[in-house]
C-alpha cells in the first residue's frame, strides 16, 4: 500500500525534513540525522520554512486544512534533491497520504513529485545509498519497533540490517511485533481508552523481551510508548534509529 | 471531557468479554498467518489477483448481473431482485405465503442479518430458525452477532451453557461437545418439519450461474436436503466471472476466515431437482439484494464491495480486539464494518460517521485482506466526508489554527518558542482538550521547540 516508486539517488545532497515532533520535542533526533548523513558524505540542506507534513489534519479528516499545509511543504521543499525524513509516518504522508488527498486537485503532479523524492532515513541509507553495514560500536540489547507507517516499505528491513551490523548490538524479538502501539495521531486523544490499552499491551510484550533500549524509525510511536510508561512510573529507554547510528560512530 | 461513544463502550466492556474477543481473534490471526503465509506459495500475489478480479466484477455489475440471471433461469432457478432490505424480506414472505409455509430453517448469511430477516418473519407468524450453532445461540439469547465468521466470539461456554439450560435444552453443562450434541439433536427435528431452507451464497459464478456455499457444520446442507424449497438471499457483489476463479477464492476464503485449507463443506448448487439432478429441493429461488450497494458503488469507497466476508481484518485489528464487535453498533464490525456500515446507512451516514475514526490507521487490515482492500485509505476518505458534512466528532481536535500556523513559517517558529509554556503551566490549566486527553494517561516529553534549529545554525557557523 505504501510503496512509492522512487528515482534512484544520484547526487550526494539531500534536503532534511526534520518533522514537527523533532522541531518541538526531539531535537537530538534531528541532530543525529544530520550527523549520520554527513558521516556518509551527504550534504544536508535544511529548508528553514518547513513546518509539518500535514498529517494531523489529513488523519483527522480535515483535508482542506491538510492540503494547505502540504502545499506549503511542496513549496518549501522545491528542487530535485531527495528529501530525507527521520520518520516513517511523515515519509508515508508525503508519498501516500498527500497523494490521496490531492487526487482531484490540479497540483497533484507537484505533490506526487515530492512523494517520489521523499525517503525515510533508514530506507534512504540502505536502499537509496546502498549502504549495507554500519561502523562503530554500540553495546546494547535493542528491540526494534515496527512503526506501522513503514508497512510495505523497505524501512524495517533496512533498520534491522543496519542495527545488526553494528558491533555490540543485539536485536531481540518480542511478542506481536506487527501490532500497533496505539498512537494513531488524533485517535490517541479521541479514543484514549483504546489507544492506551493498545500501548499497554505493546509495553507488556517489550518488557517481557527485556531490551536495554527500544529503537524506532519514528518518534510519534516513541512519544506514545515512553509517555505511557513514564505515566505508569516505569519509564522505558527509547532511541531513534538515527541516535543509535550516531552514537555508534562516536564510539569508533 | 467528551470522548467517542465507541471508546467509552470499550472502556466499559466486561473483562471476560474482552478476553474472549482478544484471545479468539489473536488465535484466528496467528493460525491464518501460519497456513497462508508459511505454507502457501506467494499469497501476496494471490491477494492482489483476487482483489483485481473482484474489482473487475463490481465495476462491470451492469453486464454480470443480467448474465447471472439468464444462466440461473436456464438452470431452473427463479430470480428476484430486491432494492432494499424490506423488499428482500417481503420477497421471502411472499414465497412462503404462496406455498402456505410457516416454518423456515436458515443457514448463516450476513445479508439476512442486514435485512433482519428472522425477526421480520417471526413478526409475520413464521418460525425462522437459525441453524448455524453460533447464530442459534445468538437467536435464543436475543443477542447480535459480534463477528462476521464467529458470531459468538464474545461469549464463553459458561454463558452458553446457562442459555441452553434456560431454554430447556438440558441441565447445565458447559462441555462444548455436550452443547453441540444438544443443539444438533434439537435442530435435526426442525429440518424435517420445515418447508423452506434459506441460505446465502459465498460466490456465484457468472459463467455457470452456480452458487457456492461454504460451511463447517453441514447445516446448510440439511437446510437444502430436507426441505422442498430453497431460497438463497445474495448480495449483488457476490459474483465471480468464471467457475475457474473459484479455485482462487475458495483457497483464500477458507485460509483467511478460519485457517483451513478448505471448509468442511463446500457446496456447488446449480438448480433444483431435475431429471439430471435427482437430489435437492423441488423449487429454488434466488433473491439478489442491493440494500445500499449501488450507492457504495457510486461512492469513492467502492473497493469495499470486493469484500468476501472472511473476518481476517477483524481478527488482526488491535482496535477490534479491545472494543469487540458490538462497539460498532452494526451488522459488520471491525475494519471492514467501519467502512461498510456508515456507507450502507445512505442519508443516515452521520449516525455511524464515528466508526471510520475508530482506527489508529495501522494498516494491518489491508495487509491481511484476501482481496487487498485499501481499508485505511477508505477510512480516511470517510473521515473527510464526515468533516465535509459537518458531522460533530467528539475528541477530534479542530485543525484550522494549526493549519494556519503550519503554513506560515514565521508564525510556526514563534510558536516553537512559545510552546515552552507546557513545561511550566500544569496541563489542566491549558484549555486544549486534546492536550488534556493526552496528558491524562501519558506524560508529555519536555518542550525543546527551536533547539534543533539553534544547534544547526551553530554547527554551520
Amino acid at each position: 500500500m505504501l510503496n512509492a516508486e522512487r528515482a534512484p539517488v544520484t547526487g550526494k545532497r539531500v534536503q532534511l525534513m526534520a518533522t514537527c515532533l523533532c522541531d518541538a520535542f526531539y531535537d537530538d533526533v534531528a541532530a543525529a540525522t544530520v550527523e549520520v548523513l554527513e558521516h556518509l558524505g551527504v550534504e544536508v540542506i535544511f529548508p528553514e520554512g518547513q513546518t509539518c507534513c500535514g498529517q494531523p489534519a489529513f488523519n483527522g479528516g480535515d483535508w482542506v486544512a491538510s492540503r494547505k499545509v502540504v502545499r506549503h511543504t511542496v513549496k518549501t521543499f522545491a528542487g530535485d534533491e531527495p528529501v530525507v525524513v527521520p520518520s516513517g509516518s511523515c515519509a508515508a504522508m508525503m508519498f501516500h497520504g498527500a497523494v490521496l488527498e490531492f487526487e482531484n486537485e490540479s497540483d497533484l503532479p507537484e505533490v506526487e513529485a515530492l512523494g517520489r523524492r521523499t525517503w525515510e532515513l533508514g530506507d534512504f541509507i540502505v536502499n537509496g545509498l546502498g549502504v549495507k553495514t554500519w561502523p562503530g560500536k554500540f553495546a546494547a540489547t535493542v528491540a526494534l519497533h515496527r512503526a506501522c507507517h513503514t508497512r510495505g516499505t523497505g524501512s524495517i528491513a533496512a533498520a534491522n540490517l543496519l542495527l545488526k551490523s553494528i558491533v555490540g548490538v543485539q536485536v531481540v524479538e518480542f511478542g506481536e511485533v506487527e501490532q500497533c502501539c496505539g498512537f494513531g495521531g488524533t485517535f490517541s486523544v479521541a479514543f484514549p481508552n483504546i489507544s492506551t490499552a493498545m500501548g499497554a499491551l505493546k509495553l507488556d510484550h517489550l518488557r517481557a523481551a527485556k531490551p536495554d533500549i527500544l529503537v524506532s524509525p519514528d518518534m510519534s510511536c516513541m512519544m506514545h510508548l515512553t509517555g505511557l510508561a513514564a505515566k505508569e512510573g516505569q519509564p522505558i529507554k527509547a532511541m531513534h534509529l538515527a541516535q543509535v547510528l550516531r552514537d555508534a560512530l562516536k564510539a569508533q | 471531557m467528551r470522548f467517542q461513544q465507541f471508546d467509552q463502550f470499550a472502556a466499559e466492556l466486561k473483562a471476560d468479554t474482552r478476553a474472549a474477543v482478544y484471545d479468539g481473534s489473536k488465535k484466528g490471526h496467528e493460525k491464518r498467518t501460519k497456513l497462508l503465509f508459511d505454507e502457501y506459495p506467494d499469497p501476496n500475489r494471490l491477494r492482489h489477483l483476487a482483489g483485481e478480479i473482484k474489482q473487475h466484477v463490481i465495476e462491470n455489475l451492469d453486464t454480470y448481473l443480467p448474465a447471472v440471471e439468464a444462466k440461473m433461469k436456464a438452470n431452473g432457478v427463479q430470480v428476484h431482485w430486491a432494492g432494499t432490505a424490506e423488499a428482500a424480506n417481503e420477497a421471502v414472505l411472499r414465497i412462503m405465503r404462496a406455498r402456505g409455509a410457516t416454518k423456515l430453517v436458515k443457514a448463516k448469511t450476513m445479508v439476512s442479518e442486514e435485512t433482519e430477516l428472522a425477526a421480520f418473519l417471526e413478526k409475520h407468524g413464521i418460525e425462522a430458525l437459525e441453524t448455524d450453532l453460533g447464530e442459534f445461540i445468538v437467536q435464543i439469547d436475543g443477542d447480535h452477532p459480534s463477528h462476521i465468521v464467529k458470531p459468538i466470539i464474545h461469549k464463553n461456554r459458561r454463558e452458553i451453557a446457562q442459555s441452553f439450560e434456560r431454554e430447556g435444552l438440558g441441565a447445565y453443562n458447559d462441555d462444548p461437545a455436550t452443547i453441540t450434541q444438544r443443539a444438533r439433536k434439537f435442530l435435526r427435528h426442525k429440518y424435517l418439519v420445515a418447508d423452506v431452507g434459506l441460505t446465502g451464497a459465498n460466490f456465484v459464478s457468472a459463467e455457470s450461474g452456480r452458487m457456492v456455499l461454504v460451511t463447517n457444520e453441514g447445516n446448510s446442507r440439511f437446510c437444502l436436503a430436507a426441505t422442498k424449497c430453497h431460497i438463497a438471499m445474495i448480495g449483488i457483489e457476490k459474483i465471480v466471472p468464471r467457475d475457474y476463479d473459484l479455485a482462487l477464492f475458495l483457497n483464500l476464503l477458507a485460509r483467511s476466515a478460519t485457517a483451513q485449507e478448505l471448509t468442511v463443506y463446500t457446496e456447488f448448487i446449480s438448480g433444483p431437482k431435475s431429471p439430471v439432478q435427482p437430489d435437492g429441493p423441488e423449487v429454488m429461488h434466488v433473491i439478489f439484494v442491493d440494500n445500499g450497494r449501488t450507492e457504495v458503488l457510486a461512492s469513492t469507497c467502492r473497493e469495499i464491495l470486493r469484500c468476501i466476508r472472511c473476518g481476517a481484518c477483524l481478527n488482526v485489528c488491535p482496535v477490534y480486539r479491545q472494543a469487540s464487535g458490538h462497539a460498532y453498533r452494526s451488522v459488520y464490525p471491525g475494519p471492514v464494518g467501519a467502512v461498510l456500515s456508515p456507507l450502507l446507512m445512505g442519508d443516515k451516514f452521520p449516525q455511524k460517521a464515528d466508526l471510520p475514526k475508530a482506527s489508529s490507521l495501522c494498516g494491518a487490515c489491508n495487509e491481511v485482506c484476501p482481496v487487498n482492500i485499501p481499508i485505511p485509505d477508505l477510512l480516511l476518505r470517510l473521515r473527510n466526508r464526515a468533516k465535509e458534512e459537518n458531522v460533530p466528532s467528539p475528541g477530534t481536535p479542530p485543525m484550522g489554527a494549526w493549519a494556519l500556523l503550519a503554513s506560515q513559517p514565521l508564525a510556526w517558529r514563534a510558536s516553537l518558542l512559545g510552546g515552552k509554556l507546557i513545561d511550566y503551566v500544569p496541563t489542566k490549566l491549558i484549555p486544549v482538550p486534546a492536550l488534556q486527553a493526552w496528558a491524562a494517561k501519558r506524560a508529555l516529553p519536555a518542550w525543546r521547540g527551536g533547539e534543533f534549529r539553534k544547534w544547526l545554525k551553530a554547527r554551520r557557523k
